[in-house]
């Protein structure tokens, strides 16, 4: 096994390499030039043409690549043409935003979706079922954005139950407990909208798969067998049931930080999605590289752990 | 005794169950077509008939939208603009004087052609990419499987915005929705695929694969006949699902304002209305018709997608 996952860590190396490639020449053919967004607006053309010799990108794109990977890999990403100092300084500040967002969300979501997940599958057609089934299909169907909309109009707007946006009152220079409290008070409304989206999918998730398995020939062995319906659930099906599970938890570790972009934009919370978003429509070269890197390593590391559950999980499937 | 009874539940289920097989199983005797199977069983789903009839409506309407609104959804009248709901105005009118209610209708035309043909082009890809990968194991799976992994690991926003940026500007926006499509089709196959792709790895390793092969079925055949078929049940999920996720995708890269873009509508970038404080609090009419017609669009297409798993896959 540890063979296996140690191959598979190789193999992402060309992987993240061309992913860098071809993210590097989608990123060089946009139109606009960093140049013009990072000078004085009167400089003269020969002072443009200066900058961008020292920035290097009067250069072939593969000789850019070429160094933007040297660099990269020391770590180096270069300077945020937003923010004006170097993109490794500003990006750990925005990941640690949106993980303190969504981190306790998806723990939560999990915890109790799989249970309700197994207990609407065992109790197919109850009442409880009936419930979750609608929360569920209520839940995936609504899109984030307007549902965090909704929240700020119903909420903040009419009710002034809450802020309408940020992640701390502005100007606030709040330590300590209050500081926390502060957050917290403004992490109430987007943290719903991305728990019932979670819990909503999740459970559908849980049900479906444990559904599948319920009916199949196997369980009702079991069943005829004289099995406590304890060991039959929990012991027979949900085993079986685990191996859809346990890819979506692989799929979940990128959305953990990319499926905020949406809720990020509306709640105007500073964290990682919301800055990849102003970073491309502010066409900051490096920073935009650097997040997609990011989040292409991210997902990655997530396939990889849904693929060595599935394997750990399920021994139909063969690691060779 | 107490516990033995409590046991008991789950038999008694699937007593009901078989009935309902036996039952099936003398309808088939009156030599019903799969099709018609599948009718029968769909429509005994209440909440899927009820989706599938609120859907039509949606869809009739947002068909026949030059019939039900007399207005041009492009036409301006800056001396008309920014008006309430009215008689003439069911949603009233946006900042250009365009009637509202005409760019909601027409705005779902877009949404749900992105969503349709965006899923098309991922079935195709998807099926095809996994299928192979699946049952040749191997070096074939390793190559497509990593191929498969870049697009993947494609952060998915982000490309969306460069190309909608590098391409973008060379068309013109009645183009970009073609792009959207293209773009949220060409992204979204892979977890198709994957998904494929897993149950053919385990389906392979059953008997009646190896009884195919053993009576020398080719193996283009195996796949497309005996393997495919199996997961049928996963790829119409996922199909309805992509549908509904689809629009989803679009309406929230509309909002963004990095989809298809104004002056053609979408319920989407109509929503963008909201993203102005004055127009959030103050003309909820904008921003709450649109929203809500993708929330009901999408849940029917979900609720139509259950509908459809439990009538063609006997397994569920």
């Amino acid at each position: 096994m540890l063979k296996y996952i140690g191959r598979r860590l190789i193999h992402l190396i060309p992987v993240v390499l061309l992913i860098s490639i071809l993210i590097f020449t989608i990123i060089k053919l946009t139109p606009g030039d960093p140049v013009g967004a990072n000078l004085d607006p009167r400089s003269t053309a020969e002072q443009k043409e200066a900058e961008r010799a020292r920035l290097g990108l009067d250069k072939p794109i593969p000789v850019q690549y070429w160094n933007w990977l040297k660099r990269s890999i020391k770590g180096d990403f270069g300077n945020s043409y937003i923010y004006k100092v170097p993109v490794s300084e500003v990006v750990p500040g925005f990941i640690k935003n949106s993980f303190i967002l969504n981190v306790f969300v998806y723990i939560f979501a999990f915890l109790i979706s799989i249970p309700i997940g197994i207990i609407t599958a065992v109790k197919q057609y109850s009442k409880t079922d009936n419930f979750w089934s609608a929360f569920s299909i209520i839940g995936i169907s609504m899109p984030t954005f307007f549902f965090g909309l909704l929240l700020i109009y119903f909420f903040s707007v009419r009710l002034d139950l809450f802020p309408i946006s940020g992640m701390m009152a502005v100007g606030s220079k709040l330590t300590g407990l209050a500081k926390i409290k502060d957050t917290l008070h403004h992490m109430i409304l987007p943290g719903t909208v991305l728990i019932i989206g979670s819990l909503a999918s999740l459970v559908r998730y849980t049900r479906t798969s444990m559904l599948e398995v319920i009916n199949q020939d196997y369980i009702r062995t079991a069943r005829s067998k004289g099995l406590e319906e304890k060991v039959v659930i929990y012991k027979h099906a949900f085993r079986n049931a685990l191996i859809p599970i346990v890819t979506i938890v692989g799929f979940t570790i990128p959305g953990l930080f990319s499926g905020a972009v949406m809720l990020e934009t509306v709640f105007n919370w500073p964290g990682i999605g919301r800055v990849l978003v102003d970073a491309v429509n502010l066409r900051d070269y490096n920073l935009m590289m650097a997040l997609n890197m990011f989040f292409a390593i991210l997902t990655l590391l997530g396939n990889l752990l849904a693929d060595i559950g599935y394997a750990l999980v399920d021994p139909r499937i063969k690691v060779e | 005794m107490g516990e033995k009874n409590m046991d008991l539940k789950p038999n008694n289920l699937s007593i009901e169950e078989s009935l309902s097989l036996q039952e099936e199983l003398e309808s088939q005797q009156e030599i019903l077509t799969p099709f018609k199977l599948i009718r029968r069983k769909f429509l005994k789903r209440k909440p899927s008939v009820v989706a599938l009839i609120i859907l039509s409506i949606i869809i009739l309407a947002v068909a026949f939208a030059p019939f039900i609104v007399k207005h041009d959804p492009y036409e301006l009248n800056m001396t008309n603009s920014n008006q309430p709901p009215s008689r003439e105005h069911i949603l009233g009118t946006d900042e250009l004087g365009r009637d509202y209610f005409a760019r909601v209708l027409y705005g779902g035309r877009v949404a749900l052609q992105v969503g349709i043909f965006a899923v098309i082009i991922q079935i195709v890809i998807g099926t095809i990419i996994g299928g192979i990968a699946g049952y040749y194991g191997g070096w074939i799976d390793n190559v497509l499987m990593r191929i498969t992994e870049v697009f993947m690991s494609f952060p998915f926003l982000p490309l969306v915005i460069t190309i909608s940026a590098v391409v973008g500007v060379r068309i013109s926006p009645e183009q970009k929705m073609y792009l959207v499509m293209v773009i949220l089709g060409v992204l979204s196959w892979p977890s198709l695929a994957r998904i494929v792709r897993g149950q053919i790895l385990s389906l392979r390793e059953q008997e009646f694969i190896l009884a195919a092969k053993a009576l020398g079925i080719k193996n283009t055949k195996i796949i497309w006949k005996h393997l495919i078929p199996n997961t049928v049940g996963y790829i119409v999920v996922n199909a309805t699902l992509g549908v509904a996720s689809a629009i989803l995708q679009e309406s929230a890269l509309s909002f963004l304002g990095l989809g298809v873009a104004p002056p053609v509508p979408t319920w989407g970038n109509l929503i963008q209305y909201a993203r102005k404080m004055y127009n959030l609090q103050n003309r909820p009419w904008l921003w709450i018709p649109p929203g809500l017609l993708i929330f009901a669009t999408v849940m029917c297409i979900n609720l139509i997608g259950d509908g459809l798993r439990d009538a063609i896959d006997p397994k569920s």
